[in-house]
């Protein structure tokens, strides 16, 4: 007779396996607890909970940082008339900044339509909602930004017409550029100012490293798509040697269990590869003078180090551990 | 009757959302008996799905831990001490010292509530009673305010569940106090380990349940309240034998707000130093 409950299925599950191959495999219990558990905390359990977030978050992180920087090299471009550079970035910070980056935090909601909710309230003291704000108004800057920057290079309108675009596209791409900055910053208060050992412990850290890694990205992606500028590479350099000195902060300023996620683990190896690629190995091949591989190889660790630092929070947030003696 | 002993408030109609008094839980372990009726009566009036059937081997308890769909979560600790005078029964050839603590774990409620301070839709608020409520209708599940607890409380609820997506935990049952009634788990605990009344008089009673044990023999008995961390002091508090880390329980919880200056400086000292560092680029390199 066929039962539903879930525990007769599993009798009867382990009757069949008996009856059909004369021996039972099962995972049985985890007896590590009894009879005396000797585990740190309570059985194991995590004492905070690991972040529900999953690949949209840390790439939604490094959209949002090529796209903000890539509103500051576009308004320095307009400055020191680069006018074509300044489009290709405006275009970047246009397709990273205005329609993939808020699709990848929409998809990483529990509840997609009801995302509109974020701009219910302002929070200052809520680093997701200033976030929701931040995107929002970068987006409001950087596309009548480009349409502007677009109509006024075309010369689609001439005479007064075309100068007040002109003066339009400045004002809104410097705005674009003011918002850019906290879009690529902010990132790194998010996940820094929250209750997650490894992340709270490096909060001075993760802003500069992710505000870093977004302008070394626009620089190094600028570069892929042809614009081979002094500026660039200088802002290759920069980038690089930043990320190189994060790296020997990062190997220094280490806080034993409280932080060993970074150290440790295959999240500990996400970090260490993610940084390798883009401090020291982009800053070598940078000198050696193959860019393209330089501008690849600081992408690619970019990338890495954002999911290295999503994972970093996963594993410490499990670590009981880790939470106490961040405590004490 | 259960219930109508020493001065109970478990089971008595109350006006406190009216009259916005400051209301609480006190958990006292050294009275419970493991029953778990807070679980199911806390499933059942919520109607908070089953989350899975899972054998955990951990003494009696397959719960696990608190979370989107276990918003009370009876504890049992081993621990190889006595409990208070207690003369230990031959656990093996010895007679090894032994005790078993039951606590029922739940949201907190914090004077300063991280995932309060972390909502970006305003779904979570501070009810007239000092609870923390999620409004569901309101979460879009960002996520923020389960990585924002300090007491991995609030979690988001995983597909295919009912009301799947958004982020859950103990309403303080704000549905029944709204109409005089007593928190479900504290209406059913059949020896008033869960306390439900006011915040000030169960604080009295906690020091003083607290002094009674001690003098019994119990010298580890303490009260667990974040009064000195930025958390300051919670609703919901629990007398603890022993050491907070094995309940599970941060030693010094703090609300993740308080990272944020130096998290902030950073940002924008960033921002400002990558908008120079540009600005310089194009001007000596073009």
């Amino acid at each position: 007779m066929k039962t539903k409950s879930p525990s007769e299925k599993r009798l009867e599950e382990l009757r069949e396996q008996a009856w059909k191959d004369g021996v039972v495999t099962g995972r049985g219990v985890d007896v590590a607890g009894g009879p005396i558990p000797h585990k740190p905390g309570y059985y194991g359990q995590p004492v905070v909970k690991p972040p529900v977030w999953t690949w949209e978050v840390p790439l939604y992180f490094f959209m949002g940082g090529i796209a903000g920087m890539s509103a500051v090299i576009a308004s320095a471009a307009l400055i020191f008339h680069h006018v074509d550079l300044a489009r290709a970035a405006m275009w970047l910070a246009f397709i990273a900044g205005a329609i993939l980056s808020p699709v990848l935090l929409i998809m990483d909601l529990g509840r997609p339509y009801l995302f509109l909710n974020m701009l219910r309230v302002f929070k200052h003291r809520s680093p997701m909602s200033m976030g929701a704000w931040i995107l929002s108004a970068f987006g409001g800057c950087a596309v009548p930004g480009l349409i502007a920057l677009e109509l006024h290079a075309h010369q689609i309108f001439s005479g007064p017409l075309d100068q007040l675009l002109r003066v339009a596209a400045s004002i809104f791409i410097f705005g674009s550029a003011i918002f850019g900055t906290l879009l690529a910053t902010y990132t790194g208060v998010l996940i820094g100012a929250t209750a997650i050992p490894a992340w709270f412990l490096h909060r001075t850290l993760l802003p500069i490293h992710f505000g870093t890694a977004g302008l070394g990205s626009a620089a190094a992606l600028l570069e892929l798509l042809g614009y081979r500028i002094p500026a660039l590479n200088f802002l290759g350099f920069y980038a690089a040697g930043v990320e190189s000195a994060l790296l020997i902060w990062l190997s220094v300023n280490k806080h034993g269990a409280a932080d060993r996620a970074i150290h440790e683990h295959g999240s500990g190896w996400l970090i260490r590869i993610g940084e390798l690629l883009n401090g020291p190995l982009a800053l070598v091949l940078r000198l050696f003078g193959f860019i393209p591989f330089a501008a690849i190889s600081f992408l690619v660790g970019a990338l890495v180090s954002r999911f290295g630092w999503i994972a970093v929070g996963k594993v410490s947030a499990c670590d009981p551990e880790a939470v106490f003696a961040s405590q004490r | 009757m259960i219930g109508e002993g020493i001065q109970s408030t478990n089971q008595r109609k109350h006006s406190y959302v009216r009259d916005h008094v400051e209301v609480g839980f006190f958990t006292d372990p050294s009275v419970c008996i493991g029953c778990k009726a807070c679980e199911v009566a806390c499933k059942e009036w919520n109607q908070v799905p089953d989350d899975g059937f899972i054998w955990s081997g951990n003494s009696y308890d397959n719960t696990g831990h608190l979370g989107a769909s276990t918003w009370r979560h009876v504890m049992f600790l081993e621990q190889d001490r006595a409990k208070g005078n207690q003369i230990a029964g031959p656990m093996s050839l010895d007679e090894d010292p032994f005790r078993w603590v039951f606590l029922s774990d739940v949201c907190k409620h914090c004077e300063e509530a991280g995932c309060l301070e972390a909502c970006p839709t305003g779904s979570i608020v501070r009810t007239e009673v000092g609870s923390v409520l999620v409004q569901n209708d309101v979460c879009n599940g960002c996520g923020y305010c389960v990585v924002s607890c300090p007491f991995g409380v609030i979690d988001r609820r995983p597909q295919p569940l009912p009301d799947a997506g958004g982020a859950f935990k103990c309403t303080f049952c704000y549905d029944r106090q709204k109409s005089g009634l007593v928190p479900a788990c504290a209406k059913v605990c059949p020896t008033e380990s869960i306390v439900f009344g006011r915040l000030d008089d169960l604080r009295v009673q906690g020091a003083k349940r607290v002094q009674q044990l001690q003098e019994a023999g119990y010298n580890d008995a303490q009260l667990y309240d974040p009064l000195e961390t930025s958390v300051r002091g919670v609703h919901a508090f629990f007398l603890i034998l022993g050491e907070p880390e094995a309940y599970g329980l941060p030693p010094k919880p703090q609300i993740p707000t308080i990272y944020l200056k130096s998290a902030w400086s950073s940002a924008f000292v960033t921002a400002v130093v990558s908008v120079i560092a540009t600005l310089l680029a194009f001007a000596f390199f073009s």
